[in-house]
């Protein structure tokens, strides 16, 4: 019982983590923009296929890493640039369209210089399961988690200590008051796509030993991480954070114990169920918008 | 106003009418008669993408339960397809009311969150139920008719659709010049100047909503039944972003921009089976250069360069 308890715990934690990284990258973005970045997801795709492909290409593996987070971070600028800025202030339906069109640019060019097929990676430090309490938890697991736990103190380091996170942090709470205390909202606002992009990939690489990769597993992690937003509050990193773990464990429970079949509908029951019931989310603030 | 309305309105149904002479073959022809039928859809959608400023990115799931319910409601129960296609529509408009209306007192995007939400539930749904719905290889469709006489032929569906089309278009048109439709373009451009006035926001976007989903279940069982096969893929995500883009290339809250934009979009992936493996890439840089440029959609964008106003 309890041994069965805990497996499905540490899978949905792990699989959490990934949608933990992706959250706060739709949280950065909305928060510098307002925009629902649509192309979250193949950022995470983008991640863990770069990395798979740097590492058969002969690369030693911390250099493929470094260069799988990289590139990815680099598309988000060019995305940013030439995407979102030229229509900064849009419609937000039209900003959705560009951002779904994006992604399926990114996703369409892996298929055609990658290929179409399932990859993996060699897990970080081997295949030998850690026994707990009769459940086993895989060596790449304890990556997935430790690594995001590092991100996530490295944001709140970045958001509270220094001068560019807190230039970022104001513009999310008043872009105009921003600019007007001197803040580049321009660059807060590429700054926001190069992070978030770099999230994504980064939980993309950790998981690919884990999940397996392909050109399109972006749409489903892009979207689960989309509601793990909205289950925080959006706009909320601490909220993001806990929202993608429990959308990962919940997943986990409900495919162990009620139904595999329908465990990718368990995020969106979820998110319905937000919705009706506490439309900010678990710890999105109470505002009040003037008119 | 209205008489330059009504105008576009002949255009439509004079071309509905002398296409079937000029189309060289029957792959043009089946092509018209899907480019027909997302125009309906399209219509439906603009409504409530366009007039009443919301966005639905589930309008697929609502698609599918219309087709579904033409094709599981006759074969396993033996219903009579038009009373199946009743139901589906039923049951679609009941689904669509009990999701919006909570929905509609929250702001923005959240109608795309709980349409996106609700599309992939209905679509993993038909994936998984594979005793009724055939899973992931779909079902066949029993043959519409009525009173013996069995819609089979393209150039029937072809003037059926094409009737459904002209009398859609003709509804838009006054509903859009109707209290009703004004009352959408008001809350539009401001929700609480609307409310000021007295119109009661939330019940009029449910109205919209629920119209242009019932618009989305109906068209999904005239598919069903035309091409005589449902899949799941009628269903998904991906189909739910396709007809929003028509939306937005068309040009938002205007009618014949929906209809532009479905027959561009219906024919795209045809003109681009010739790039293979780059249909996507071509799909999406489509998507993203026609918001940059033009975040109007063509037909607003070109009635203004025009100096005529749509």
């Amino acid at each position: 019982m309890l041994a069965q308890f805990l497996q499905f715990l540490f899978s949905g934690a792990t699989v959490g983590a990934t949608y933990a990284l992706a959250a706060l990258g739709f949280t950065l973005i909305y928060n510098a923009s307002n925009v629902i970045n649509f192309a979250q997801g193949e950022f995470i795709m983008l991640g863990g296929m770069l990395a798979v492909f740097f590492t058969q290409s002969g690369l030693p593996l911390p250099v493929a890493l470094v260069l799988a987070t990289l590139i990815p971070a680099i598309v988000g600028i060019v995305v940013e640039k030439l995407a979102i800025e030229p229509v900064k202030g849009a419609e937000t339906v039209t900003l959705i369209i560009i951002t779904i069109g994006t992604s399926l640019v990114i996703r369409g060019l892996t298929a055609v210089f990658l290929g179409k097929g399932t990859h993996s990676l060699p897990a970080f430090s081997g295949d030998t399961p850690i026994e707990i309490l009769g459940a086993t938890l895989m060596p790449q697991s304890l990556w997935v988690l430790g690594v995001t736990a590092v991100v996530v103190v490295v944001l709140w380091y970045f958001f509270n200590r220094t001068l560019t996170g807190k230039a970022m942090l104001a513009t999310s709470y008043n872009s105009l008051a921003a600019e007007l205390v001197g803040i580049n909202t321009s660059k807060v606002l590429f700054m926001s796509f190069a992070m978030s992009a770099a999230l994504g990939a980064v939980g993309g690489i950790l998981v690919t030993p884990i999940t397996l990769t392909s050109y399109d597993v972006g749409i489903m992690l892009g979207l689960k991480g989309f509601v793990a937003a909205v289950v925080g509050g959006l706009g909320n990193g601490l909220g993001a954070v806990i929202g993608g773990l429990l959308v990962g464990i919940l997943e986990s429970f409900g495919a162990g114990y009620l139904s595999s079949a329908y465990k990718d509908a368990i995020p969106f029951v979820l998110i319905l169920f937000i919705l009706f019931f506490m439309p900010r989310g678990l710890f999105g603030a109470r505002v009040t918008d003037r008119v | 106003m209205q008489k330059r309305a009504y105008f576009g309105l002949y255009i439509v149904i004079a071309v509905l009418a002398v296409l079937p002479l000029v189309v060289p073959n029957s792959f043009y022809l089946d092509l018209a008669i899907r480019m027909a039928i997302n125009a309906v859809i399209v219509l439906g959608l603009n409504l409530l993408i366009g007039f009443a400023g919301q966005i639905s990115l589930g309008h697929a799931g609502f698609l599918g339960i219309g087709a579904y319910a033409s094709a599981v409601l006759p074969t396993h129960f033996g219903w009579h397809p038009l009373l199946a296609m009743g139901a589906g529509a039923a049951v679609t408009g009941l689904l669509a009311a009990v999701l919006a209306r909570p929905i509609f007192k929250l702001k923005g995007q959240y109608l795309a969150m709980a349409t996106l939400g609700l599309g992939i539930i209905i679509n993993i749904a038909i994936r998984n139920e594979a005793t009724w719905t055939g899973g992931p290889d779909g079902m066949p469709v029993p043959a519409m008719g009525l009173m013996g006489f069995e819609l089979t032929s393209d150039k029937h569906w072809y003037w059926v659709v094409a009737l459904m089309l002209s009398v859609s278009v003709w509804a838009s048109i006054n509903l859009i010049d109707s209290p009703f439709g004004r009352a959408l373009r008001a809350l539009h451009g401001s929700e609480v100047a609307s409310q000021v006035v007295g119109v009661d926001v939330v019940r009029y976007k449910v109205a919209i909503f629920v119209m242009s989903a019932v618009f989305a279940s109906l068209m999904g069982s005239v598919t069903a039944h035309y091409v005589g096969f449902v899949t799941p893929n009628l269903a998904d995500f991906f189909h739910s972003i396709e007809l929003v883009t028509m939306v937005v290339i068309g040009g938002m809250a205007s009618v014949y921009g929906s209809l532009i934009g479905a027959v561009l979009l219906t024919a795209l992936p045809q003109a681009l089976a010739t790039f293979e493996g780059w249909e996507t890439v071509a799909f999406g840089m489509i998507l993203m250069v026609c918001m940059i440029f033009m975040p109007k959609g063509l037909v607003p964008t070109l009635a203004a360069k025009f100096g005529k106003g749509d």
